[in-house]
């Protein structure tokens, strides 16, 4: 089968908007009849890179390529980029200001999130230039 | 534990959801850091949060979750209701605070969404 793409701007520092790219693939899949355990792993893994790309980018471009067998999330920004990718895959840490954690973010924990409910991920980034999120989740 | 009891025991005011008060809840999670509760997933859960903005919603949304308890008398802004609507998502406001609803609510006996770390 042919898979289904989609694509979205997501702007940044929007904070009422954020999400809604996630909320769209979210309800895609539920109307193809995906496994609801999946379209969760999908929706929440997304909406943390959404997010993070919101906050710590200034937004960027979400395209999501949906199969059969799996749904794969891309996320591009053009930010600052990730000094240290192993440090930031880390439990607990975060570089946002107080006032993103006033906003409810920044525990640290977004990426670790995005690992645990995805069977692939890969983070892509280059300081000055931006940062690309790819991952996958497998549908059976 | 239906909305409705959680509504009983928290003692409080339905900003949306009259309808989805007999929806059961099995679980509840509370905390104000949202990842923090993207972290643990289980159904039919009720998400306590002292904070108030339209993310709180989404990540309700994208958890399956059917009810957002806000705690300290927090009042949910319109963003927020509108998003409410559209997921069938029930928001209610209790004055305790965030130690005392969650004392309430496991006293009556609703379960942890989460296990040890
Ligand atoms: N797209 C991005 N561009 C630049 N830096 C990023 C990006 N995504 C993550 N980071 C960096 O990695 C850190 C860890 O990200 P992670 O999502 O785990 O935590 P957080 O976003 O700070 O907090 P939380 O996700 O718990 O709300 C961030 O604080 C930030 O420094
Ligand atoms: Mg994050």
């Amino acid at each position: 089968m042919s898979g289904l793409h989609l694509e979205f701007d997501v702007a940044g520092n929007n904070f009422v908007s954020a999400g809604s790219a996630s909320d769209e693939v979210k309800k895609t899949l539920k109307m193809l009849g995906v496994d609801p355990v999946a379209v969760r792993k999908v929706a929440i893994a997304m909406y943390e890179g959404e997010i993070n790309m919101v906050i710590h980018a200034g937004g960027g471009k979400a395209s999501v390529d949906i199969d059969t067998d799996k749904v794969k999330i891309v996320l591009a920004d053009e930010g600052p980029g990730i000094p240290d990718i192993a440090l930031a895959m880390k439990d607990g840490y975060s570089t946002a200001p107080d006032a993103i954690r006033d906003l409810g973010f920044g525990a640290g924990m977004g990426l670790p999130n995005m690992k645990k409910y995805t069977d692939e991920m890969k983070i892509d980034s280059t300081v000055g230039v931006g940062t690309t999120v790819t991952m996958v989740v497998n549908l059976r | 534990m239906k909305i409705k009891e959680i509504v009983d025991t928290l003692e409080a005011t339905v900003y949306y959801g009259e309808e989805l008060m007999d929806v059961d809840i099995h679980s509840a999670c509370a905390s104000d850091m949202m990842s923090d509760v993207l972290a643990f997933v289980k159904d039919q859960a009720l998400l306590i949060s002292g904070l108030c903005n339209p993310q709180v919603v989404r990540t309700a949304d994208m958890m399956d979750i059917r009810c957002i308890a806000l705690v300290r008398g927090k009042q949910p802004t319109d963003d927020m209701l509108a998003i409410a609507r559209q997921k069938e998502i029930a928001i209610i406001s209790s004055d305790y605070r965030m130690y005392t609803a969650c004392g309430l609510l496991y006293a009556r006996g609703l379960q942890p969404g989460d296990s040890k770390v």
